[in-house]
């Protein structure tokens, strides 16, 4: 637990904190600035999806370290989570183009791509948690 | 007929000057964006603030406002923070307070006291309604200047604009530039638009989208959309977000960006053969 925040996502100016907070993690941890841009983006998306689909919400970023892979490797965890109207339909949502709101549709499938996993787990009425990683080579 | 309080103010300036003066010993008036205030600055502003209240004694309330309008002015310029001036005016109460209860009886003294708490409140109420309006101006002319800055659009010739962008791009900003787009080709009779996205940090699909949307609104009052600046990591998360730009003419450079505006104005840079030489005009 060296390096871990957490980021309330309740305005737009949440969404630039979380950025630089991942953008200065993500530095840190030793990632290129092909990959920084890539977290970064991710974590713009995650936390805009919270300001724009949710009352409030909050990003947390960690440090991450796995020993099963050979070695160690060494990586960033970023988790988005909301209490907000939660997803009816998951499938849906990882289309490309699928959007509510009149956006791109472009953000979830993006941030798939961009990270190394992605996981969502969402109950309708409840919320909504996100969890994605990105691992150093 | 002058208030006997005020009456009572003018006969003993001096000793309620000298009195109060030292009461704002105990006071340190700060200015917002510094801590450093060197002694005799805090005391210039002291000084002035008592000639401020005591000259205007004998003056009507229109005349007094014009004195306070330009303290305030002042205040604001040098960033002073007003709240302080105004608890040094509760000082001055005490003081006036506790010799009226020494001179006048009883009775006489709440006749005397509410007039005395009358002439703060106009003291107060004026030097917060200037500081309040002071504000406002401020924050109008700075809202022009953050309307000019967020998205300037500039000619570099003829018939082509260049809007450079820098820094985040929120809601607001997104609007912004739309707006001072579409005003600028207008007004400039612009063909070709060469959006500069070098000193954006992130595009994500927000800006992706408003960037695709300035640039169909663009097309529609007759003219051409150019992006330039794209950053070769900034290029690999437009990929992997998967955000189509092929109706986008993109160049990697401004100065790459100005060569293809000029073809698409059917204008060619030249070399020159034989170097000009005197450099007068011709
Ligand atoms: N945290 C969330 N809570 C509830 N619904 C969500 C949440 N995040 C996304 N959604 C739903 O999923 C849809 C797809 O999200 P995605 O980010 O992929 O696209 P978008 O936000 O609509 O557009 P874009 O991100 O391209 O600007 C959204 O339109 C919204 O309906
Ligand atoms: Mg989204």
């Amino acid at each position: 637990m060296s390096n871990h925040s957490c980021i309330e996502i309740a305005n737009e100016w949440g969404i630039v904190s979380a950025r630089q907070a991942g953008r200065e993690l993500s530095k840190d941890i030793g990632f290129g600035s092909v990959d920084q841009a890539r977290i970064t983006t991710a974590i713009s998306e995650l936390a805009r999806n919270i300001y724009l689909y949710t009352e409030i919400g909050k990003i947390d970023l960690e440090e991450i370290s796995d020993n099963h892979r050979n070695g160690k490797a060494r990586g960033i965890k970023v988790v988005a989570s909301d209490k907000g109207p939660g997803i009816e339909n998951l499938r849906d949502v990882m289309v490309d183009g699928f959007t509510t709101s009149g956006g791109l549709g472009a953000g979830l499938p993006g941030v798939k791509r961009l990270m190394d996993e992605f996981d969502i787990e969402s109950i309708p009425g409840e919320g909504t948690t996100i969890t994605t990683i990105k691992w150093l080579r | 007929m002058r208030s006997i309080v005020l009456q009572h103010m003018i006969d003993n300036k001096d000793h309620y000057i000298e009195q109060w003066r030292v009461s704002f010993d105990q006071l340190l008036f700060s200015r917002s964006e510094s801590t450093i205030k060197p002694q005799y600055i805090q005391d210039e502003m002291k000084d002035e603030f008592v000639s401020v209240i005591f000259d205007t004694l004998t003056m009507d309330r229109h005349s007094r406002r014009a004195v306070v309008k330009r303290f305030v002015e002042r205040l604001i310029h040098d960033g002073w923070i007003v709240s302080e001036f105004i608890m040094s005016l509760q000082k001055l109460r005490r003081i006036v307070m506790k010799d009226l209860s020494k001179h006048y009886d009883k009775d006489k003294f709440v006749d005397l006291s509410s007039e005395l708490e009358d002439w703060l409140d106009e003291q107060i109420t004026d030097l917060t309604t200037e500081f309040a309006k002071n504000h406002e101006e401020v924050k109008a002319i700075q809202k022009v200047a953050l309307k000019e800055l967020s998205a300037p659009l500039i000619p570099v010739f003829d018939k082509i604009v260049v809007m450079p962008l820098i820094g985040t791009i929120d809601t607001k900003r997104a609007s912004q530039i739309m707006e001072n787009l579409l005003e600028g080709i207008i007004e400039h009779r612009a063909q070709v638009v060469l959006i500069d996205i070098t000193g954006v940090p992130l595009v994500d699909t927000m800006v992706a989208h408003h960037i695709i949307r300035a640039s169909e609104a663009v097309r529609l009052v007759g003219a051409e959309c150019l992006l330039v600046g794209i950053r070769p990591e900034i290029a690999q998360t437009i990929v992997n977000l998967g955000i189509d730009l092929g109706n986008f003419t993109t160049k990697s450079t401004l100065k790459k960006g100005v060569e293809t505006a000029l073809q698409m104005t059917h204008r060619d840079i030249i070399t020159n053969e034989e170097p000009v030489t005197g450099g007068g005009l011709k």
